[in-house]
């Protein structure tokens, strides 16, 4: 029975964790339809929502009341079960992908060394990839599940435009494995907090990458899957209640995700400062590991403001606009970054 | 022919690569937008903060009392006839001995409705009252649930008593004597 003796406080520890960073994510997602209001607030000269509770902050919670008593429709020509599913599997994989995200360094707690990461894969970039990937088919089997016109178009729409800035992702991302010769995130990180961050020696590859996460997570100006003016609300017109709740909600959690993915990628991660080495600073592992923390939240922050600034500063791309620019600008652009990413490593190596 | 010199030429040039990739005009948007986050904001905070009102604003009636606390209104009917919705529904009563205190004519409306869906807010009525009577003031009608409760009665209009609620009546006073000071100087 050697077999079966399993580390139960690690077991518990990462449960822990885990139920940590889906209760931070979904509390982000949360403030962030808040921020968003705001922001298009701002941006439009208007204050936002300032009535519920002070400063308008119990908003959120409204919004999600409101959600809640909704009367729940389901179209009686859909497919019930995958109609059901389509809503959850978007809310699912939408949370997944938090699980290989290093959220800070090492921490001492009870006695024993806790690491901020739910599983460090050594492949963990390719499993964000293959779970963001997934994601599209919750827009895609709810949309089919609707039995709508609009709403198959908008989750064709998704898909193809998935397939195609996928694309491009991957081929930025290349350039940068060839730099970090790791695909562990965690990994990444820690060569970062050493050398340089990866933006300062990939600052193209980064661009394309942001692009394809605008397009990735759905949002203005990528966001025709769910199309108001032609499309009625797209893949999501069908739903009501919750479970337009759920959708709505999983493009904010994805967005949370991949603002971390490319702090953690580009930026450093929990890195505090670039170019600076914070050891010096002398401060206990625990208190570094919670500053490291902070210091990536600052960055996800940053980015998600980014998402929603473009959001309320362009308008839609037209469908060819966006397949041209994916196809005939994003990939040769990346092509072109990695070639030269790589005749470069090629040059310092000799 | 040249209508007039404002014309401009449409650049048709196909787009240069900076154009195709969009960047360079995404940042310039954003930049704008940015710049608006700090721009002031056009909001008025209703309930708490209102809109200034335009001096000719016309908004729901009162009904005047002199400084005694007499009505004013003595039925003429004036009013109602000016009235281009017919808005305005009367009883006139006589005045009996020992009510002098309560009315100033001889003849008082018992009974004066202004039904408040059908006023236009013109101000006719106003304008026609030769016994200094009715006037109306800055604030509109609230939303309400019921049609009834939009006819407004004398409960409704006629201002404070100037013993039982002083303050109450310099203030409708105050108010009734910038009316007639904006009117006059339309004159
Ligand atoms: S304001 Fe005009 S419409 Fe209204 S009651 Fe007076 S006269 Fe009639
Ligand atoms: S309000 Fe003026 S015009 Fe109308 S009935 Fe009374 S006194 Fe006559």
């Amino acid at each position: 029975m050697i077999l079966l003796a399993v580390d139960w406080a690690l077991v518990l520890e990462k449960l822990i964790f885990i139920a940590v960073i889906i209760t931070i994510s979904l509390v982000v997602a949360l403030y962030m339809t808040f921020g968003e209001r705001k922001v298009a607030a701002w941006i439009q000269d208007r204050i936002g929502p300032n009535r519920a509770g002070p400063l308008g902050l119990l908003q959120p919670l409204a919004d999600g009341v409101k959600m809640f008593f909704k009367e729940e429709i389901i179209p009686t020509s859909s497919n019930k079960v995958l109609f059901i599913l389509g809503p959850s599997l978007a809310m699912i994989t939408a949370m997944l992908t938090s699980a290989v995200i290093p959220w800070g360094d090492k921490a001492e707690l009870f006695g024993r060394t806790i690491t901020l990461q739910i599983a460090d894969v050594n492949i963990g970039i390719l499993y964000v990839f293959g779970v963001v990937s997934l994601g599209v088919y919750g827009i895609m089997i709810g949309s089919w599940a609707s039995n709508n016109k609009f709403s198959l178009m908008g989750g064709l729409r998704a898909a193809s435009q998935i397939i195609s800035y996928e694309l491009a992702m991957g081929l930025s991302l290349i350039a940068l494995l060839m730099i970090t010769g790791s695909l562990s995130l965690g990994e990444m990180v820690k060569q970062q907090q050493e050398g340089w961050w990866n933006f300062f020696l990939q600052p193209l590859g980064f661009f394309i990458f942001l692009v394809c996460a605008f397009a990735e997570c759905n949002r203005t100006p990528f966001d025709l899957a769910e199309a108001e003016n032609e499309l009625i609300g797209g893949y999501h017109s069908e739903y009501s209640s919750l479970k337009l709740g759920f959708y709505l909600f999983a493009e904010y959690i994805n967005m949370f995700i991949s603002s971390a993915v490319m702090a953690t990628l580009y930026f450093g991660g929990y890195d505090i400062l670039p170019f600076y080495d914070e050891t010096a600073w002398g401060l206990s592992a625990n208190l570094m590991a919670l500053l490291g923390a902070a210091a990536l939240f600052v960055k996800i922050l940053v980015f998600i403001f980014i998402f929603m600034w473009v959001r309320w500063t362009i308008p839609r791309f037209r469908y060819d606009q966006l397949m041209n620019l994916g196809w005939k600008k994003l990939i040769p652009l990346a092509l072109f970054n990695m070639l030269v990413t790589a005749a470069v490593i090629l040059f310092l190596k000799k | 022919m040249q209508l007039t010199n404002r014309a401009k030429q449409v650049d048709r040039r196909p787009l240069n690569f900076a154009e195709k990739i969009y960047l360079p005009a995404v940042l310039k948007g954003m930049g704008i937008t940015f710049s608006h986050i700090f721009k002031k904001k056009a909001t008025i905070k209703f309930p708490e903060e209102t809109r200034p009102f335009s001096p000719v604003f016309r908004g729901l009636h009162i009904l005047n009392r002199d400084e005694e606390g007499r009505e004013n209104c003595t039925a003429c009917g004036l009013c109602a006839v000016a009235c281009p919705a017919e808005a305005i529904t009367m009883d006139a009563a006589e005045r009996l001995p020992g009510e002098e205190h309560l009315y100033r004519e001889e003849k008082y409306a018992a009974k004066y409705e202004i039904n408040m869906l059908r006023c236009i807010f013109c101000g006719l009525c106003e304008e026609a009252c030769p016994k200094d009577a009715i006037y109306l003031t800055e604030t509109f009608a609230p939303a309400n649930y019921s049609r009834q409760s939009f006819i407004y009665g004398k409960e409704n209009m006629v201002i404070p008593h100037p013993k039982e609620n002083p303050e109450a009546f310099t203030k409708a006073k105050g108010l009734i004597d910038e009316r007639k000071a904006k009117a006059s100087q339309q004159q």
